[in-house]
């Protein structure tokens, strides 16, 4: 039960690269119609259809995901929210890794006043309710999509940072790290050479979810109205539109609100296998 | 023990103080005053409502007479709902907030564990596979897509349960509003909880424990359980302050008349006081959640040692 065989290891590892395959494929796919569909699309993202408002996926021949309340094409729409999330995707999550990890083993690994200090920071970020930190940036410094990112790099690191510690604070009692403490291996090197790699178990679990996090937190925000602007759109504004509508064009908030999740599925299926590939505790 | 936590404890008012002087200064950053509005009023009124809301101080002053009120109490005058105290809305809103809040929690660490370590005994088989595939699908669909999905269908067109909340009472309405705020963070701590297991049961101590003729269930109760529930733990507060993350969201979907309606409200109102009390209120909640934290962190984890 608790022992792997190497076989079933094995046609777990087959599985998981079929998983990795198909996933990055979707999520390729995905990218490249976003792209360029909405280039080869007879409707742009503003014009209304003022004889087919709320139509129905497919009902008026050229809408393929239907029309919204004002009549725009959703097809169009839901591209380009497309576009703009998995944007703010990328840049997001990398500016929280580099900086989390760094943070987090530092933090656990100095130890002492270093680390009271250094948690104590994030304790303070953290308690800033996120949300009112955006609000307030938005308010001062208008809407802007610059803003959007800062804000998510901003709060995800916290939490890498937070976990990296915690594991640090039971890796640095490990005994190799001990003795390389008494080969008087110095405190910069222990950490770039004992504790970050061996931290990136933990670590690629983390940016798993902090890519989609990222999503999350940009169509969050879109939903509440504080994110992406009309007449520019992004998945989650498209799912504000579409929740309140729901009792009449329920293909309003299913299609848009599906997509995220399939976006989002597609990433933490990546994420996962990759963990699974390149954690080596896992072999055998 | 006892002294370690005493400084914790002294460790976390600074930790406050600091976010209440944050969003203060942002606030009052913030472009506009309270009463602008599309009618100009004369300037002996707005002089008026200045100096009852002490707006004409200098910025220091204001911050002091705040943070002395606060201390007793009193977060101020509401800019906007004009015959309530920012403590009386808080003290009206909350306590349905923590209900709802307390309730997703509970179910999130209870049903999570059980799943995860489910899914990590059985690692790779269909069972695993199964758990991890409902843990995904809960972190994929955003409780802002979930909650109005789960109304549509089950409150809509099945009619099963009640869609808002004014239209009901008694318990079936928190059925809904509960289920959509926990299902990500079940998804979550399923994950963390069978990777860390996964790790834990790997380890020597196991197999040392499994030779001596331990079962499945001995085991995993009384050497596996504590060590791996390290990581979730340490998740126990960012889950805090992703529940109160969701609860603005499902409170506006469902209509709960909670504080995180009167966040967002306050927000795109201008509602300085009303803003402030409720993140320091959010800030006093999540700065408690990772005292706690630390605390048992230290207890389950003898290796870290109190200083």
């Amino acid at each position: 039960m608790i022992t792997i065989s190497a076989a079933s290891n094995a046609i777990g590892r087959a599985r998981v690269s079929r998983l990795i395959s198909i996933s990055g494929g979707i999520l390729v796919a995905i990218a490249v119609i976003a792209i360029v569909a909405p280039w080869l699309s007879p409707n742009n993202y503003l014009d209304t259809d003022f004889d087919n408002i709320l139509a129905a996926p497919g009902v008026a021949g050229v809408h393929l995901f239907g029309t919204d309340d004002l009549g725009r094409d959703l097809f169009v729409r839901t591209m380009m929210g497309i576009q703009v999330t998995l944007l703010v995707a990328l840049v997001a999550s990398f500016v929280s890794l580099v900086i989390g990890v760094l943070y987090g083993a530092i933090a656990g690994y100095v130890g002492g006043r270093v680390d009271a200090v250094m948690m104590r920071i994030v304790d303070t970020l953290y308690a800033l309710p996120f949300i009112f930190i955006v609000i307030l940036l938005m308010v001062v410094f208008e809407r802007n999509f610059l803003l959007i990112f800062v804000a998510i790099g901003a709060i995800n690191w916290l939490d890498m940072a937070r976990i990296v510690r915690g594991q640090t604070l039971s890796l640095k009692e490990k005994e190799y790290v001990e003795a390389a403490r008494l080969t008087g291996v110095s405190t910069v090197r222990i950490i770039l050479r004992h504790i970050v790699p061996n931290l990136i178990g933990i670590v690629i679990v983390y940016i798993t979810l902090t890519i989609p996090q990222a999503i999350l937190v940009e169509s969050f925000l879109s939903f509440l109205g504080l994110g992406i602007q009309e007449p520019q759109t992004s998945l989650g504004a498209l799912v504000d539109a579409g929740v309140s509508q729901k009792e009449n064009a329920a293909w309003m908030l299913l299609i848009p609100g599906g997509l995220l999740a399939l976006i989002l599925m597609c990433f933490n299926f990546l994420g996962d296998g990759l963990r699974d590939l390149f954690d080596a505790r896992q072999s055998p | 023990m006892v002294k370690y936590s005493l400084r914790r404890l002294l460790g976390a008012i600074p930790t406050l103080l600091l976010v209440v002087v944050l969003a203060f200064l942002l606030v009052h950053a913030a472009p506009g005053g309270p009463f602008d509005s599309e009618r100009v009023l004369p300037e002996a009124i707005k002089q008026n409502i200045d100096k009852y809301y002490h707006l004409d101080e200098p910025l220091p002053q204001q911050f002091v007479r705040y943070i002395w009120n606060a201390v007793r109490g009193d977060l101020g005058p509401s800019y906007r709902y004009r015959d309530h105290t920012v403590s009386q809305l808080i003290a009206g809103s909350l306590p349905i907030s923590i209900l709802l809040g307390s309730l997703a929690m509970l179910l999130a660490v209870v049903v999570g564990i059980a799943a995860g370590t489910v899914a990590a005994l059985r690692q790779n088989t269909v069972v695993d596979r199964v758990v991890m595939a409902f843990a995904m699908t809960g972190i994929s669909i955003p409780i802002f897509v979930i909650a109005p999905v789960l109304v549509l269908f089950l409150a809509v067109k099945l009619q099963w349960l009640p869609a808002g909340w004014s239209g009901s009472t008694g318990a079936a309405r928190l059925l809904l509003p509960v289920i959509a705020l926990a299902l990500p963070q079940i998804a979550y701590i399923a994950r963390l909880t069978r990777a860390s297991m996964i790790d834990v049961l790997a380890s020597p101590f196991i197999r040392t424990a499994r030779a001596q003729g331990l079962g499945t269930y001995a085991v995993i109760r009384y050497h596996a359980l504590k060590p791996a529930m390290l990581p979730i733990v340490s998740y126990m507060g960012p889950a805090a302050a992703g529940i109160l993350t969701g609860s603005v969201v499902v409170e506006q979907i469902f209509g709960i008349p909670g504080v995180g309606q009167f966040f967002v409200a306050g927000a795109l109102n201008r509602d300085y006081t009303l803003v402030l009390g409720i993140v320091i209120v959010y800030a006093a909640m999540i700065i408690t959640m990772n005292l706690i934290v630390d605390l048992i962190y230290g207890v389950i984890d003898p290796r870290v040692r109190y200083r």
